[in-house]
């Protein structure tokens, strides 16, 4: 029952953690509560399907559609974490100015921040799809523990669903102005993160060949398949063992990101604002 | 500054998929069964592109995971998956069937 349920608290850990960001990020973004909803539908939605296709998928792209899929699910959050960074740097003001004002009432007519949606989306989708098919071995095993599993398992995704509550109350408990600047390095070291793990997946869908030794080794500090280093490893994409394929596309996502959000994501379009 | 970085890394990346594109690959097997892999001992060549196929016979499905190799994958009930890495310095690279973690072990060994 623990095992499921600390294999279980694994999976959702990474969706909990970006579904609570995203809430702190888009908090006061009108229509944003409805988008992450809706992502999380679509995300579980796909799952089922991912799960249910597995074979299929395994298949595809000679023997190599998982880490294929893994890699594009990946690299799409990459991207719109990138546009909803470039998107708060123009808009994120005024929000934070209504916000204060009218006290949580919002009545923005920009577009909504719909590209989180596809993030959050993207996060259920992929964990999701594990969790799906490692409850639907224990319950096909039919096994007397299959249901004490079961139980372990829920109390697993309860577990992920609170360290996402926490983080989010944790975020929104700053004042605004703080906000967003916390929540924007959040997400970028979050996008960061995800290239970085979209490059491992490439490499072992033989897409690109690189060379993955280890440049470090830190795991005699903090071990990633621990929690604390899970954990880590979501928000900041905290790697004990880095290769430099990894490193370089982690340092490339921050530089892009912050470059594309000063260049085109000033209040006032003109001039970029200088170093 | 932050552009050199960005052009640096942006070059060696380039660089160095140029030089692994011309690997060949080996081909190795293992089998899971009542959750453990046969062979858990895999010896491999160093310096190679190694495929290795996992045969899952259970009918539960097992997650192959190597933290040492950066491999994730999940291999369904009955069915096999195909997991590609390398070139891989001399050294022993370990891995587990991460749903059963307790039973399902075992090491790849690039000599």
């Amino acid at each position: 029952m623990l095992a499921a349920a600390v294999i279980v608290f694994r999976e959702v850990l990474e969706a909990a953690l970006v579904i609570g960001i995203v809430l702190a990020a888009t908090r006061g973004v009108a229509g944003s509560r409805t988008w992450v909803g809706i992502g999380i539908g679509a995300g579980l939605a796909g799952a089922a399907i991912v799960a249910v296709s597995a074979d299929q998928l395994s298949m595809a792209f000679a023997g190599m559609g998982q880490e294929v899929f893994n890699a594009s699910v990946l690299g799409l959050a990459v991207v719109m974490l990138g546009w909803h960074n470039v998107w708060m740097t123009r808009h994120g003001r005024e929000i934070a100015q209504n916000m204060s004002a009218v006290g949580r009432r919002v009545a923005s007519n920009e577009r909504p921040p719909s590209a989180l949606a596809i993030v959050v989306g993207a996060a259920v989708l992929r964990e999701g799809a594990e969790t799906v098919l490692f409850l639907y071995g224990i319950l096909s095993s039919g096994s007397e523990s299959a249901a004490l599993a079961a139980v372990g398992g829920a109390g697993g995704l309860i577990a992920g669903g609170i360290v996402g509550y926490l983080i989010y109350f944790g975020l929104v408990a700053m004042p605004t102005r703080h906000l967003f600047k916390v929540t924007t390095w959040l997400i970028t070291l979050l996008a960061a993160g995800m290239a970085a793990q979209a490059i491992v997946y490439l490499n072992a869908a033989g897409v690109v060949a690189l060379p993955m030794e280890a440049v470090w080794n830190t795991s005699w500090l903090l071990s990633e398949s621990s929690i604390p280093g899970r954990l880590l490893h979501t928000l900041i994409g905290y790697t004990d063992q880095p290769s430099m394929p990894q490193v370089a596309i982690y340092v490339a996502t921050i530089v892009t990101i912050t470059l594309l959000s000063r260049a085109i994501g000033q209040p006032n379009q003109g001039t970029p604002a200088g170093t | 500054m932050k552009r050199n970085i960005f052009t640096l890394s942006a070059a060696a990346l380039v660089l160095v998929m140029g030089t692994g594109l011309s690997l060949a690959a080996d081909e190795f097997e293992t089998t899971i069964k009542e959750h453990r892999f046969n062979p858990d001992r895999i010896i491999v060549p160093a310096g190679k592109r190694i495929t290795l196929w996992v045969k899952n016979d259970d009918s539960t499905p097992e997650e192959f995971e190597s933290h040492d190799l950066k491999i994730e994958k999940i291999i369904k009930g009955n069915s096999k998956g195909k997991i590609v890495f390398g070139p891989l310095k001399p050294g022993e690279y370990k891995f587990v069937g991460e749903f059963h973690e307790k039973f399902a072990k075992g090491v790849i060994v690039a000599k």
